[in-house]
């Protein structure tokens, strides 16, 4: 696998989060990523980034265009500081918010890419990385 | 603190013209200039000029803040805001302060040639002096650029809020851009006001302009179809192309009951349909 650019962008207001799904929507273009897949992978990056805002306090999205086997695709780190999640496997069910959500962002997130990695503690911050191929 | 010498003010003074022309030929060269009119680069560059001169004159502080330095900064405040709005980013806005040093260091040198200790003392000074004006430049910049986007985002909160009647008793929101919670809410707080004025008994949601649909938006629409059921009247959702509809499905969000269509047409057809209205061709 090969990395062909990357770059990092910051999410910490709510207006990065409508920032980060442009940039997204553009780096899956630039890869000839279809229609479809685009949509799945900019509505994962609206749920994470917005997670990264609202629980995270703020945080940064490190992106990445990368190559294997002749086959490109975004792949992407949603990191911040915050307070991280003490249950995971609660976080991860559907229909479990912490807040007023409808607790389906992080396992909608996972449903709608190719690889996805959460790496979470209390304390210690959230990151959680996507990949969607094209 | 050592000063600025009156030596080096009066250079300044006599070299005006020769410094403006060079000043600008670096800008220029620098790509500082883009989309500013040169007349009023000229015009900014030797307003600026003539107060920093003035404001040397006076003497005292060369501290920014002071009050010798309202003017300069008040000129520097509306050049960042010119800048803001025609796109410039900071950099670009703050190399036309920057881009002075060469040819003031240039006139230094010439005008200290045989005093090397003073020539250094106030090279020091003056570009202390306008790195503080430049820092000064960069802060309104931003400043300024945060009020032009919160305009941007004004402006399209009151345009976005069209609900088309298309029949008596339909009536239609096309959403267009990204629904994100202030805007949604305005939106679709006139969408129910329509409903009580006008009496429809069926509101359409068309969502083809909206290009991501995210857990966020899917909870604004659903509390907005309950809002209208709880008013007695109907609600459609359209313009869900193949790609939403997939997303939604990965997303696991639970829309049932909620009428969906894939376009403003089908939705129109339905709404006819159920208001009992034929519609043919006329032969
Ligand atoms: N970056 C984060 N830092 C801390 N806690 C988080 C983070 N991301 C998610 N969580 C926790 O995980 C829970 C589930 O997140 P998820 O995105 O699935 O649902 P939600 O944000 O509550 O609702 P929505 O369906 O609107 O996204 C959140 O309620 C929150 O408690
Ligand atoms: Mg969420």
């Amino acid at each position: 696998m090969t990395l062909a650019s990357n770059g990092t962008h910051p999410v910490l207001i709510e207006q990065d989060v409508v920032l980060a799904r442009q940039l997204v929507r553009k780096l899956a273009q630039d890869c000839g990523m279809r229609l479809i897949d685009l949509t799945k992978l900019v509505t994962a990056v609206s749920e994470l980034a917005r997670n990264t805002v609202v629980y995270g306090g703020g945080g940064y999205m490190d992106w990445e265009i990368v190559e294997r086997d002749l086959r490109s695709g975004v792949r992407l780190t949603f990191r911040d500081e915050g307070p991280g999640i003490p249950d995971i496997k609660l976080a991860m069910t559907d229909g479990w918010t912490s807040g007023g959500g409808l607790g389906l962002g992080l396992t909608g997130a996972k449903r709608l890419v190719d690889e996805f990695e959460l790496d979470t503690a209390p304390g210690q911050g959230t990151r959680v990385t996507i990949t969607r191929w094209s | 603190m050592a000063t600025l010498h009156a030596t080096t003010v009066q250079a300044l003074q006599s070299n005006k013209l020769s410094l403006l022309t060079t000043w600008i030929e670096s800008l220029e060269a620098s790509g500082a200039t883009r989309n500013v009119k040169e007349a009023d680069l000229k015009q900014q560059a030797n307003d600026f000029l003539n107060t920093l001169i003035a404001a040397l004159e006076q003497g005292g502080s060369q501290n920014v803040n002071h009050e010798n330095w309202a003017e300069t900064r008040v000129l520097l405040e509306k050049l960042s805001h010119s800048r803001a709005l025609v796109g410039q980013d900071s950099q670009q806005t703050a190399s036309f302060i920057f881009a002075l040093k060469g040819p003031l260091f240039a006139l230094l040198q010439r005008e200290y040639a045989e005093q090397p200790a003073q020539l250094a003392e106030q090279l020091w000074e003056i570009s202390e002096l306008l790195d503080a004006l430049g820092m000064h430049t960069i802060r309104t910049f931003q400043k300024s650029r945060e009020l032009v986007i919160k305009r941007q985002q004004e402006e399209l909160l009151e345009l976005s809020t069209p609900v088309v009647k298309l029949w008596d008793g339909v009536l239609a929101l096309p959403m267009i851009g990204t629904l994100d919670s202030q805007r949604t809410q305005v939106v679709m707080e006139s969408l129910l006001q329509r409903i009580v004025d006008t009496g429809a008994e069926i509101a359409i949601i068309d969502i083809t302009g909206v290009p991501t649909v995210d857990t966020l938006v899917a909870q604004h629409l659903l509390k907005t179809v309950t809002a209208i059921r709880l008013m007695g009247a109907d609600c459609i959702i359209s313009g869900v192309r193949p790609q939403i509809a997939q997303t939604i499905v990965h997303l696991g969000l639970d829309l049932q009951g909620v009428v969906t269509k894939a376009n403003l047409a089908d939705a129109l057809a339905l709404s006819l349909k159920r208001l009992g209205v034929t519609v043919t061709k006329a032969v």
